[in-house]
């Protein structure tokens, strides 16, 4: 069959372009395979390592924290240095358009909700919003988008005992729009710079929205905007306002749709063009061909009709339970769905949530248990495949989304993964 | 249904059947899109990929016009909304829904609704949607005096009277008509060169390679017979794409039910059948099973392929181009929407980036803005042209000033945008291999 690489990659959200990336430093031919968009378009965009390890204090150093966790988690697995060379990978995919490699220590910046959030690497579009700076903070918030008020966003950051001063204030978004525009509308506005009628006068957007904001601007150094400050051009947008408005300009992340994970997306996407990584995108990896505990090639689903990729090594990162790389059902079944490995959990679906919402959430946890090459485990302990091996989401035994490590968790075990599988896909070359 | 406690008063007889989906639909006909609409978890993926919603302040979005829409129509009284002619049918939406929602089957089933009891039958848009959609028709008779169709349609008047009367935008240069159809060709030629009954492909050149891109349709020939195919180029009508898109769909099942039969005929006598056009590749393996119960619908989806597609699985094609060579020619690559949603959008530029003498760039993942018959109406020109300014702005950064698609009217939009030449991918493939 014509299509077989070295390196097959199965999901296109961070863990999985992180893994190609990768695979995909040395000779190794590496083929991404991503069916629909990922997750990332409703992440935040910050790349959490560790937040908390109890619900009190956040995590000041998240290497200092890795001691604690437990033996089957998968930092534990992976090792400090893996966590290391994650994080290295990424900001080298990311370049300056992500800060935070200065230090070990996690940021601390605002949420949408105002609250405060550690992270170990951030876009420079939030880096002025930073809460342990200590100029004092404008929030500019607009009428027409019903889930973020500024007002809310700035009393909540006050409480959280924040060492400047915060105000907020609601605006309308220059221009005609509906009462529920999307954010979408916004973003392309200030990314082209679209003419807009603004106190009788037509200007470009960006220079409308600093009018606006202007007079509110007083003692404040810094002006927070929801996440929507453009998309391709986003830093010539806030460098825009910055010059209108003379205080430095920064994005809060905000909920779906996010702009700071679709950029994301696409920078990683340019990032694994750059790398030489094929990509087939639109269709779903729905089962696989092995000889023994060999996969030799996954099948993905046409339209319909069902083509085999050929490849070497292959590295699962469809997601969890979001992303849909874990599968579950009311008759008591939680599944991976494509090599079917083992997850493990209660038959009975009663016992997969606790009561308390904010509890210890069994379910939260489900997903593969890996090997320290990150091959998914058997209900024996033994790896289900000898050249299969998981990233990101799909991989279980901690609750990410509780201690904020699902970004790291991410770069962590595509990093070990497509280091594994680019070995051993070299080695293999070597001995036929 | 949720398994959250019921109500005391609950009655599962009752409430049971009202969910049945013969219940909600009496006739057969129509499909249960139930399903469908319940696995929407409003993550926005759909809006925030619309190119319409982007620049339109008055689209509601796909996610309005899918799911939403869909739940409005079951208990009350709600007619479809009229924003529904103003989804462009590039089906993006499709594409990035996580969790497989059929968005572009509620739109069409809506928009064939929608023009069925809402629009005037004797209206100017009416007439005009319908000979838009009916393109191979108005083709057919043009073809036959090509040069005077041409000619006519060159002249201001016909460009004034055009917009004035039909509403199409008078900025629109329409395509000419070749002096030869392929099928014309196709018969003097004496059909294919190659006999091979164990590799046949029937080829479905669509409306636009036999009337206006001929040499699109060439170069398919050639190429798969270079590869040992025999071509056999069955009858056959217009896809139905322009049909869905205007809410036609009438028209587009009487024009599949003779595809379903004739391609059927090919397949049933061992041959997979091939499209160069992606918009009909993806009518032929999509929009049929969605659409229409017709015998054989699902064989003929199952055994249609893009061209270039055809070939990466079934020939060592990376292999070919390696060793190939042509004039040195930089290209800038637009993958259009339907590509996109059949996994095809990154073939032409992986394949060609290994062929000497040939820089491909992809501009980007944005819609061209015409989407077929989109961009060809007045009301709908100026959002055309907002869609299409990022890919036009891509294309002008990019090295190669020759563009590249497999969609003919997304070459129409990137020339009108660009003034540049635009190729497609079968067209480089046979300069490197014949």
């Amino acid at each position: 069959m014509a299509i077989r690489e070295d390196v097959i990659v199965i999901g296109g959200g961070l863990a999985g372009s992180m893994a190609a990336l990768e695979a995909a430093d040395g000779d190794a031919s590496v083929r991404l395979i991503t069916h629909k968009k990922s997750t990332l378009r409703h992440a935040s965009g910050l790349i959490d390592v560790l937040g908390y390890l109890d619900e009190e204090e956040p995590v000041a150093d998240p290497f200092a924290a890795i001691s604690e966790l437990p033996d089957d988690h998968p930092y534990s697995i992976a090792g400090e240095a893996a966590i290391r060379d994650g994080l290295a990978r990424f900001d080298e995919a990311v370049g300056d358009t992500y800060l935070g490699s200065h230090t070990d220590s996690n940021a601390l910046l605002p949420t949408f909700g105002g609250a405060v959030k550690p992270t170990a690497r951030y876009p420079a579009a939030a880096a002025a919003g930073l809460a342990s700076d200590s100029r004092d903070m404008l929030i500019v918030g607009f009428e027409e988008l019903t889930e973020y008020n500024a007002g809310m966003l700035a009393d909540h950051l006050d409480a959280a005992d924040v060492p400047f001063d915060v105000e907020g204030v609601e605006l309308n978004f220059p221009g005609e729009y509906a009462h529920d525009s999307r954010v979408t509308r916004f973003a392309k506005r200030l990314d082209i710079n679209e003419d807009v009628d603004h106190d009788g006068q037509t200007m470009g957007a960006r220079q409308a929205l600093a009018d606006a904001v202007a007079p509110h601007v007083g003692d404040a150094e810094r002006v927070g905007f929801p996440a929507f400050l453009g998309d391709d051009h986003t830093a010539d947008v806030r460098a825009d306002l910055e010059r209108e408005l003379g205080v430095d300009v920064f994005e809060i992340p905000m909920g779906p749709p996010s702009f700071p994970g679709m950029r994301l997306a696409d920078q990683l996407k340019d990032a694994l063009d750059d790398a030489g990584v094929h990509i087939s995108a639109g269709n779903p990896v729905i089962n696989y061909e092995a000889d023994g505990d060999e996969i030799e090639a996954v099948i993905v689903d046409s339209k319909g009709r069902e083509v085999p990729y050929h490849a070497e090594e292959f590295i699962l990162a469809t997601g969890g339970l979001v992303g849909k790389g874990i599968d579950s059902d009311r008759d008591g079944t939680v599944e991976e769905p494509i090599f079917d490995c083992h997850i493990p959990h209660s038959d009975d679906r009663y016992d997969w949530f606790d009561e308390e919402a904010f509890g210890n959430q069994p379910f939260a946890h489900f997903g593969v248990r890996i090997d320290e090459g990150m091959r998914p485990l058997d209900a024996d302990g033994e790896p289900e495949f000898a050249n299969l091996r998981a990233a990101g989401g799909v991989v279980g035994g901690t609750d990410p989304v509780t201690e904020k490590s699902q970004s790291g968790i991410s770069l962590t075990t595509a990093a070990v993964a497509g280091q594994r599988a680019r070995e051993r896909a070299a080695k293999r070359e070597v001995s036929q | 249904m949720s398994d959250a406690q019921q109500p005391s008063e609950f009655d599962a007889t009752t409430a049971v059947d009202e969910y049945e989906p013969v219940d909600v639909f009496p006739s057969s006909e129509d499909m249960d899109l139930r399903p469908g609409a319940d696995n929407c978890y409003k993550c926005t993926s759909c809006d925030t990929s619309c190119p319409v919603a982007e620049v339109n302040e008055d689209f509601p979005g796909p996610k309005f016009q899918g799911p939403e829409q869909w739940r409005l129509k079951r208990h009350e009284d709600v007619d479809i909304d009229d924003s529904i002619m103003s989804c462009s049918n590039c089906m993006r939406c499709d594409d990035a829904c996580p969790s497989s929602v059929p968005l572009s089957q509620m739109h069409n089933t809506a928009r064939g609704e929608y023009v069925e009891e809402h629009l005037d039958k004797r209206s100017m848009e009416y007439l005009r949607n319908r000979m838009l959609s009916n393109y191979r028709t108005l083709a057919s008779i043009g073809s036959k005096v090509p040069r005077l169709a041409n000619f006519v349609m060159g002249l201001g008047v016909t460009s004034y009277l055009g917009e004035k009367i039909m509403g199409i935008p008078s900025e629109r240069d329409v395509p000419e008509f070749a002096t030869e159809t392929f099928r014309q060709w196709w018969k003097k030629r004496g059909g294919s060169k190659v006999s091979n009954p164990d590799k046949q492909v029937a080829y479905f050149h669509g409306c636009y390679s036999n009337y206006n891109t001929v040499e699109v349709g060439k170069a398919m020939v050639r190429v798969f017979e270079e590869f040992g195919y025999e071509v056999l180029v069955p009858k056959q009508q217009c896809s139905g794409t322009p049909m869905f898109a205007n809410g036609m769909l009438k028209d587009a099942r009487r024009e599949a039910e003779v595809n379903v039969r004739e391609l059927g005929e090919a397949i049933d006598n061992g041959a997979e059948v091939i499209a160069s056009c992606t918009s009909c590749s993806m009518a032929l393996r999509q929009e049929y099973p969605e659409l229409f119960d017709i015998d054989g619908v699902e064989e003929l989806s199952e055994h249609t392929w893009e061209a270039l597609e055809f070939l990466r699985v079934h020939e060592d094609i990376g292999q070919a181009i390696n060793e190939s060579e042509v004039d040195p020619q930089a290209f800038a690559y637009h993958a259009p929407c339907h590509a996109r949603n059949q996994g095809l959008d990154r073939q032409a530029v992986e394949l060609f980036r290994d062929l000497d003498g040939v820089t491909i760039e992809d501009v980007g993942d944005s819609c061209s803005g015409i989407s077929g018959t989109y961009g060809w109406k007045s009301e709908k020109y100026e959002t055309s042209m907002k869609i299409g300014a990022e890919m036009f702005d891509h294309m002008e950064h990019a090295e190669g000033d020759v563009g590249m698609t497999e969609c003919p009217t997304c070459a129409m939009q990137m020339n009108h945008g660009t003034g540049y030449e635009i190729r497609h991918p079968l067209e480089l493939l046979e300069r490197a291999l014949v």
